[in-house]
């Protein structure tokens, strides 16, 4: 059957079960939006403020619903937009697909109007991109785009269409989407040896990574750590894989986690990492990382084994069929002792932090979590808010927490809570953001609007660029460069401009009144708090320091 | 994992992939290496006699195991990357080509001529006040040759970096 380029996306995009991309158009995406408008009863299209908004949105959606997102943009200023959002992606392994239009092939390379080399200029950000300038190649290249998107570690690839093949006629033959993965599986002998090693330990910790939630394997570590009774750290991106009060968790690990998942890792004989990267906000001392532990790596990308710390084993695996295969292998057991004193650690980093303030940012998280179901998102955005969101969310599930871990993309969160909520509409979505990281994306106010989607935005207003100011304060000095902007932005009017709702809180009860009130409506609610520009992230870990070097107020 | 078998007493690791023909190759390989901050001393690419297929060459100073073996396995993952290994030194035949261009005049010619043939070089462009010398071998022959003609005046050199094969058969 003969059908236009655009037809053809729009073909490939059914076959892979696609029925939502967001995007903007423009002059070079003419052909594509002209044909979406045919598919319109069966492709949404979600039309963001900005591009970055709209990769920002993919990226949530993939992140909340588990399947690929879209994205759609015009040549040069609409593709060189997303690169952000892609670059977000790529480190964070969320699979992700970009279709971009180019100027007419006839035009490249003689810096046309709106032209851009974004093929060479996403390389470095892509897992692969394709710039494609033959109707005949297009079929191939869109649906090698979603399968390597998906397959093995996750992450973003970016298809570059010209014009003009967005218009030629091409032979097209519809196609089952494909659906192997083939991962690396761990040997039975190579797993023997590591339940050997946990059977033996006595002091083993596991500190896993955003592999685990990728590989769905939440459910299996959970059995695993029950039943050897092995206390578990765990990565800003895997928040939510073991629940808030389980009395195995030791929290977040790294600059800014708690005082026992550090103190554990440190003194663990056994340290089991899971589907992670020792990157350098959790080992910030490489050479003392888990100093006194057999270090034991499992990890999907042969790549991350030995980049940042020397493992003492490693296994290339999926997690989840690692730890299917060792939990019968695995000793049901009581260590007692060591988590005796892991409840001491725990119980100390819950003293150490510090009194509450008229308005301290635990307490409206706390309140936010108390007022809401498990099925909730939480979105964030980067900085300080999102630090005690990781810290304070007592989240009871997985796939809950979509941060930018990463990249820390400040104006990542609206776009990708967007994204969240078009995807998951009967779940609740809230996205936690702070004054500046707001000041970046705000306006994809107006796409929640018109979207008519529901999302609760929590602004900790300081006044101040946090993470940057609480930096400042601690090591150089108390000057504070460019961080106390000194902006009078009205949310509430601001809110009202783009038709949203918005309340204003001063105070935990002030707080607790406006979010029942948001919970009511139909549309977006931006609920402003105040709160003190001196609060820190604590307990806190230099770079290059040890859990011995914590600052904890 | 990859087993990587380096030996470090050579001078230079030779890294050998086979990726796939098409525009921008050259490009991903490269932005990879410079974005992980990889050193490439030389990189050469040909097609081979399999259609569709590139040779890729990449020399490299760096001689530390874990680095070489993150030049693999983070090059490995890209999607171009049919094959990618490191060359083993000591089981291997590599050649280097060099091109020189020198000053001469009708006294020094006779005496460079000995230095070409002592090397087994090729005077391959001859004028009344320049010669061009062609000349293949290991990259230690070619410093060794341009060691010797350092001190006659050298107006141009080309190098075309290593490109290596290994020996035999593989069981």
């Amino acid at each position: 059957m003969k059908m236009t380029g655009s037809q053809i996306i729009m073909e490939i995009l059914l076959e892979q079960g696609v029925d939502t991309v967001f995007g903007y158009p423009g002059g070079a995406a003419l052909n594509i939006y002209d044909t979406l408008y045919q598919y319109s009863d069966r492709i949404r299209h979600v039309l963001t403020a900005h591009e970055q908004g709209a990769a920002h949105a993919a990226d949530g959606y993939a992140r909340a619903t588990g399947k690929t997102g879209v994205v759609f943009a015009t040549s040069g200023p609409g593709a060189t937009n997303l690169v952000t959002g892609i670059a977000t992606a790529f480190m964070d392994s969320i699979p992700m697909v970009a279709i971009t239009s180019n100027v007419a092939n006839s035009l490249i390379g003689r810096d046309a109007f709106q032209e851009v080399y974004i093929t060479g200029i996403t390389m470095p950000i892509t897992k692969h991109n394709f710039f494609v300038n033959k109707v005949e190649d297009l079929a191939h290249a869109v649906r090698e785009a979603f399968r390597i998107a998906a397959t093995g570690r996750k992450g973003p690839v970016l298809v570059d269409v010209t014009k003009d093949v967005s218009a030629a006629l091409c032979e097209f033959e519809p196609k089952e989407a494909e659906h192997q993965v083939k991962m690396p599986t761990a040997s039975d002998e190579e797993i023997q040896k590591i339940a050997d090693m946990i059977n033996q330990a006595e002091r083993p910790a596991i500190y896993c990574g955003g592999g685990v939630p990728a590989s769905d394997a939440g459910h299996e570590l959970q059995e695993l750590i029950h039943k050897a009774d092995i206390p578990i750290a765990y990565t800003m991106m895997a928040v939510g894989i073991v629940g808030y009060n389980d009395t195995h968790s030791l929290g977040m690990i790294g600059m800014h986690g708690s005082v026992a998942a550090n103190k554990a890792v440190d003194q663990a004989d056994l340290v089991l990492a899971l589907g992670t990267r020792f990157s350098d906000r959790v080992a910030l001392n490489t050479e003392k990382f888990a100093q006194r532990a057999t270090k034991v790596q499992v990890d999907i990308d042969e790549s991350e084994i030995n980049k940042n710390v020397i493992v003492d084993m490693s296994v290339l695996s999926d997690v989840k069929y690692f730890l299917e295969k060792l939990l019968p292998l695995v000793e049901e057991k009581k260590r007692t002792a060591w988590l005796e004193q892991v409840a001491e650690w725990r119980n100390a980093s819950i003293a150490a932090q510090c009194p509450a303030a008229k308005m301290h940012p635990r307490d409206i998280i706390g309140a936010v979590c108390d007022m809401t179901d498990k099925e909730t998102i939480y979105v964030t955005d980067v900085g300080q808010h999102q630090m005690w969101a990781a810290q304070f969310i007592k989240h009871r599930n997985t796939k809950v927490f979509l941060t930018s871990g990463g990249l820390g993309t400040m104006g990542f969160g609206y776009g990708a809570a967007i994204g969240a909520q078009v995807g998951c509409p009967d779940k609740r979505v809230i996205h936690f953001t702070g004054d500046a990281s707001f000041h970046m994306n705000l306006n994809e106010a107006c796409t929640a609007v018109s979207e008519e989607l529901p999302i609760i935005t929590v602004i900790m207003n300081n006044h101040v660029l946090g993470m940057v100011y609480q930096w400042q304060s601690s090591f150089y000095d108390r000057r504070y460069s460019a961080t106390v902007p000194n902006r009078k932005t009205d949310f509430v009017k601001l809110a009202e401009g783009f038709g949203a709702k918005s309340f204003r809180a001063e105070t935990p009860e002030e707080f607790k009144e406006a979010f029942a009130a948001a919970l009511q409506e139909k549309g977006p609610v931006w609920i402003e708090c105040i709160i003190d520009q001196e609060e820190k992230v604590l307990p806190m870990i230099p770079n290059g320091g040890t859990v011995e070097d914590i600052i904890l107020n | 994992m990859t087993e990587i078998k380096v030996n470090k007493d050579a001078p230079r690791q030779v890294v050998r992939m086979l990726v796939d023909n098409q525009p921008n190759v050259l490009a991903r390989i490269s932005s990879l290496f410079g974005r992980r901050n990889f050193n490439i001393s030389t990189i050469t690419a040909s097609e081979t006699h399999i259609s569709g297929l590139t040779r890729i060459t990449v020399v490299t100073g760096e001689n530390d195991e874990n680095v070489l073996h993150q030049i693999i396995a983070q090059t490995e993952k890209l999607e171009v990357v049919r094959e990618i290994y490191l060359l083993d030194m000591k089981n291997s035949v590599y050649r280097e080509l060099l091109l020189v261009k020198i000053r001469t005049d009708k006294n020094e010619r006779s005496a460079l001529h000995e230095i070409v043939d002592i090397y087994r070089g090729k005077i391959i462009d001859l004028s009344k006040n320049s010669m061009i010398v062609e000349l293949t071998g290991s990259p230690e022959k070619l410093d060794g040759f341009m060691n010797m003609v350092s001190c006659y005046d050298i107006i141009e050199v080309c190098r075309t970096g290593i490109t290596g094969i290994e020996r035999g058969l593989a069981e």
